[in-house]
């Protein structure tokens, strides 16, 4: 499992896809914003949290194709199926490689971004600590969605189609309580209901993306 | 003829057979149920005092919001009994019943809209209910997408149906998450099955009437779409056939 980790780190690191190219998109995400609605510093600070978590998440799809697209058509899929490891190990251990490579640094750059949306002071911790809380979330979605999707040639577009509305809940209770945290609210039952989601997806989204892998390579 | 279990008509041959005779019946009885109760709600009903002849949209719109919930709730039942006992015609249902589904979701949009215009004064508001229909559409969407992407019909079904159970599980999430995000704007139930809550009789026993038409045109429109289906693959495999030689 932890080869597997290696593995998959490696190539998304030197495929040069990984860190750089979600991040940059990320960081474009964020310039074309002030263009679209204008350079009012007030403004910005307001739809600064839902602005970066959007952001995080299109990101966070952008890459979801490549969670399996490579391994699948060299074959290597086949041969991890046939490995000693559950199907169920091997869909965590992707997702894990995803989030390490897409919703880490996004986490690590977010106070960056958030100052040149002008993110009011109040919002770093809650914006942080929700994006902790549901990137995973985000990453263990998006493995059932390229799971779904792995034997399409043309799959992206359905992917998008068919992740973005299961990011919903994700979407509504991170916002939720990063903007509670800007406004001096508590933010407790968002965060409660954020981790409760992660948690949930965590333990049984890889049953359901396992189980359509191997529909997948039947 | 004895019938001994549900599960005769997952033989496709059976299937046909029985909505031979079934179909011309249900499909009779879909169109006038549904005339008669809107007859009935349109022309025999008064209006209401505050909302005026606005009011007669309920006909419309509340049986298309109960039936865009519950046909997925039948989508899953059948993706259940794909998975657990593979007969096809289940997964041929599911299929067909989705773009019912879908222009059900639409049709209580499009009335609420119609209908908030002069009541609340705006076409749209993000309102959870409202909210959670559009994101029931957006499923819908994905799912009929997801099935006219995949090739073999075995396989789509498979996938299709794990969409279907991860999909109102999130569905779910949604419209709590929806209800926590937002407050309402929409009205209370119109109806309820365990309360003593619903509008007054006299609108009430001709919603109930179109409720019965609408229930009844979904009966009728997935056993035709069904058998269209199974007439569409039977027509392919011997088109296959032919070309094998």
């Amino acid at each position: 499992m932890i080869a597997l980790l290696q593995r998959d780190m490696r190539l998304a690191m030197r495929a040069g896809g990984g860190f750089g190219l979600g991040l940059s998109f990320f960081l474009i995400v964020v310039v074309l914003v002030p263009f679209g609605v204008g350079p009012q510093s007030a403004l910005l600070g307001k739809i600064a949290p839902g602005i970066l978590w959007l952001g995080a998440l299109l990101a966070c799809l952008l890459s979801l194709d490549r969670i399996f697209a490579l391994d699948w058509e060299d074959g290597s899929l086949d041969l991890l199926a046939t490995a000693p490891l559950p199907m169920e190990a091997i869909v965590s251990v992707k997702a894990l490689a995803h989030w390490l490579t897409t919703g880490l640094p996004l986490i690590l750059a977010a106070p960056l971004f958030g100052l040149l949306l002008n993110l009011p002071e109040a919002g770093y911790k809650p914006l942080i600590l929700s994006l902790i809380l549901g990137t995973p979330a985000l990453s263990v979605i998006g493995t059932f969605g390229a799971a779904l999707t792995v034997s399409l040639k043309r799959g992206g577009l359905l992917l998008s189609l068919l992740v973005l509305p299961l990011y919903v809940p994700t979407l509504i209770f991170g916002a939720e309580m990063a903007r509670r945290g800007i406004a001096g609210q508590v933010a407790t039952t968002p965060m409660l209901m954020l981790a409760g989601i992660t948690c949930g997806v965590i333990a049984l989204m890889p049953f359901a993306s396992a189980a359509v892998l191997r529909v997948n390579l039947r | 003829m004895s019938l001994n279990s549900l599960w005769e008509y997952a033989n496709p041959r059976k299937f046909i057979q029985t909505t031979d005779m079934v179909l011309p019946w249900v499909t009779v009885l879909a169109v006038g149920v549904l005339v008669t109760g809107l007859i009935w709600g349109f022309f025999f009903t008064p209006a209401d005092y505050r909302q005026g002849a606005t009011v007669k949209i309920i006909y419309i719109h509340v049986p298309g919001a109960l039936m865009a919930i519950n046909i997925w709730l039948m989508m899953l039942v059948t993706s259940l009994v794909w998975i657990v006992r593979r007969h096809h015609v289940s997964a041929m249902a599911a299929r067909a019943a989705a773009p019912v589904g879908m222009v059900m979701t639409l049709i209580a949009l499009i009335t609420g809209a119609i209908w908030g215009q002069p009541m609340w004064g705006t076409w749209w508001a993000w309102d959870p209910r409202l909210t959670s229909f559009l994101i029931l559409f957006l499923f819908y969407i994905g799912y009929m997408a997801l099935w006219s992407a995949i090739e073999n019909d075995d396989t789509a079904a498979d996938l299709t149906s794990i969409l279907c159970l991860v999909g109102s599980v999130f569905a779910l999430l949604s419209r709590y998450a929806v209800n926590f995000w937002n407050q309402g704007l929409h009205q209370g139930a119109s109806m309820s099955l365990d309360k003593e809550e619903h509008v007054a009789d006299v609108f009430y026993y001709p919603l109930l009437v179109c409720i019965a038409g609408f229930v009844l045109l979904f009966i009728s429109l997935v056993l035709l779409r069904t058998r269209t289906e199974i007439r569409a693959r039977r027509m392919r495999v011997l088109l296959a056939r032919a070309r094998m030689g």
